[in-house]
């Protein structure tokens, strides 16, 4: 019952069906008419799967201490003189196939990348959710947080946050903790847009019909905020995901590229440039540039997405 | 105006107040004092003894308050890992990085609002797409990844500029280390503080384009080219003129950024600043210089943001006006 008043007062169409289908041929045209935004998607597409399944795409598996042998390090990239048609983007100091450990790091990367936005974005919503539904003095709180949380870099409340972990594990389990930390550190570092966005859509759509009349019925605050209001506060959500995934993985890349991320045994690609950089001066470029120019690639396509999906969903500028 | 003034001081007081509280609570609870400043043979006695020494068995509050007026003092306690004094260590390295965070807020503003001028003026040619496309390319690259190409190309491949540290330094009066006197300091600085400067060029660049497509359509430039002003007197004497308050604002907010993302700049250069420092602290988990740090940089965002504020109200006429209607 209260589902079909939520549907009625929600913008100009009445049936859900119809307005979701040209919302989605809406977005299907200006897809299609970006020829940017197509290249960067299939980039993407194609990253997050090779990255998915990189035990059957990679040539070799760098982490088996079986098949790899330190005989086969420094190998230049097969193209180049002394190069080794084995290993098409050359090998590491350790005799590790490059292309191979792009494909395992970049893993890692989109891992940490979207399970951080995952986290953000449910602190963030809930935060803003509630702030905007309830009001008063929990919403000044949450909200006075985010400000002076807003006043500084993310990354820098990362780092705080990684240190502050590292602390409290202890440095023998930290590596074992490494991934929850960062997606923690990172996450916790990115909920404030989510939590403001969410906030000022709330405060609008509280105002509204169905709210009134889920009230009255006597439905629950939490069921009103989750299931009828959160819906309709999710467009710009999405919009912002899709932004942060691109910053997430460079937060990410950064931490690790810092030392303070994830470890060189299992590297991610911002550990794979730090190895690298310490024998970009000794003529080995290869080992940091490749998984440069790759996070290089990743995180300009994901951010051509988001910048199309912003334009796409903003429908002052359709 | 001073009502405004002293409001929005309360308002920095209360967010310094915040983080003083965090950065207490790391300093006294995350990891344990007396653990880092003892020997593992010291009996448990010793470190009772130690311990009511420091003043940790005191009620919470008064700890907090003695961590405060120690702050205020600059006096913010014993480096885990260099066992010297965190202020004074912050206050060796501190020259490093603001020179590197000015010469790259300069190098921003120097580039990047020609750019944004000429893109905004002439959106359609070629260049102008140009600049757009390298600006996209700033914005979405890491910081690091620009320093490491930066690196590769400049000082590897063609071996013109040096690639880490900071060349020969100038003491000035025992206070100041300058790298701003020497050859070797000038040309040390300059991969740094592009590399550093290049984020907020871009948005620097973004920013004063937007700004000027938006002056260009109004009445009074159409008025002023009516009038018969030269190209040149209604670009830069009325349009620029008018987007400019956006872009100090911008600047001034972007300066305490550049300081904490010189954390990453520094890594990459081996730039001997407090960025450096930090770094340091966080992988050997040296909770007073981090605590120490954190002050620090709140303390800057806080009174940049603070003096911005007031700047912007006494530049633009038209928020004292607001203002004063309210």
């Amino acid at each position: 019952m209260p589902d079909v008043v939520g549907k009625d007062t929600n913008g100009a169409a009445a049936a859900r069906g119809p307005l979701r289908r040209a919302i989605e041929s809406d977005l299907w045209y200006s897809f299609t008419r970006s020829p940017v935004t197509v290249v960067s998607a299939a980039v993407t597409l194609v990253m997050i799967l090779s990255a998915a399944f990189a035990s059957l795409v990679a040539p070799h598996n760098p982490f088996d201490p079986a098949t790899i042998s330190i005989l086969d390090s420094f190998y230049p990239p097969a193209w180049m003189e002394g190069g080794d048609p084995r290993f098409l983007l050359g090998t590491d100091d350790q005799g590790r196939d490059i292309l191979s450990t792009i494909l395992y790091g970049m893993r890692i990367s989109l891992a940490v990348g979207f399970a951080s936005v995952l986290f953000a974005m449910v602190i963030g919503v809930t935060l803003g959710l509630v702030a905007g539904y309830i009001g008063g003095a929990v919403d000044s709180v949450i909200m006075r947080i985010a400000d002076v949380q807003l006043t500084f870099p993310a990354i820098l409340i990362a780092l705080l946050i990684n240190g502050v972990a590292r602390a409290m594990a202890g440095p023998q389990s930290y590596d074992q903790v490494v991934l929850v930390v960062l997606v923690l550190s990172i996450g916790l570092s990115f909920w404030v847009q989510y939590a403001r966005t969410v906030r000022g859509s709330v405060l609008v759509e509280a105002n509204k019909e169905y709210v009134l009349a889920a009230r009255l019925i006597g439905l629950r605050p939490w069921t009103i905020m989750f299931k009828h209001v959160l819906p309709n506060v999710m467009g710009p959500v999405l919009v912002i995901a899709t932004i942060n995934l691109a910053l997430a993985i460079i937060t990410e890349a950064t931490l690790s590229f810092l030392g303070v991320g994830v470890p060189p045994t299992e590297p991610s690609l911002g550990t794979l440039i730090r190895i690298g950089n310490d024998f970009l001066f000794s003529g080995e470029w290869w080992i940091t540039i490749f998984p440069g120019i790759t996070l290089a690639i990743l995180a300009l396509a994901v951010n051509l997405l988001g910048d199309w999906l912003r334009d796409a969903l903003n429908p002052k500028l359709r | 105006m001073i009502a405004f003034a002293i409001r929005r001081f309360m308002q920095a007081l209360g967010v310094m107040l915040v983080v003083a509280l965090i950065s207490f609570l790391m300093f006294r609870f995350v990891g344990d004092p007396v653990n880092q400043l003892v020997g593992v043979d010291t009996s448990p006695a010793e470190r009772e003894a130690l311990r009511q020494a420091l003043g940790l068995n005191d009620p919470v509050m008064i700890q907090f308050s003695r961590f405060i007026v120690k702050a205020v003092q600059m006096d913010f306690g014993i480096s885990y890992q260099f066992k010297q004094p965190v202020a004074a260590l912050i206050a060796s390295r501190l020259p490093a990085t603001l020179e590197l965070s000015f010469v790259s807020a300069l190098f921003a503003l120097a580039v990047g609002v020609p750019m944004g001028v000429y893109t905004g003026l002439y959106r359609n040619t070629l260049l102008a797409r140009g600049f757009l496309a390298i600006s996209l390319i700033g914005v979405s690259l890491p910081t690091f990844l620009i320093g490491i190409l930066l690196i590769f190309v400049v000082s590897v491949h063609l071996g013109w500029l040096p690639s880490f540290g900071r060349g020969e330094t100038v003491n000035l009066g025992g206070v100041w280390t300058t790298g701003l006197l020497t050859k070797s300091g000038l040309l040390s600085l300059i991969l740094p503080a592009i590399t550093l400067g290049l984020f907020q060029m871009t948005l620097i660049m973004r920013l004063v384009r937007g700004e000027m497509l938006e002056v260009l359509r109004t009445d009074y430039i159409k008025f002023a080219r009516a009038r018969g002003l030269s190209r040149r007197a209604v670009n830069f004497g009325h349009a620029l003129k008018n987007t400019l308050v956006p872009v100090i604002t911008i600047t001034g907010l972007q300066l305490g950024s550049i300081i904490a993302f010189a954390i990453i700049t520094e890594t990459v250069f081996q730039w001997p600043g407090m960025g450096l420092l930090f770094l340091q602290a966080v992988q050997n988990v040296d909770i007073p210089i981090m605590a120490a740090y954190l002050l620090l940089i709140a303390f800057l965002f806080v009174t940049i943001n603070f003096i911005v504020d007031l700047l912007y109200v006494a530049v633009d006429p038209r928020i004292r006006l607001g203002e004063a209607r309210r």
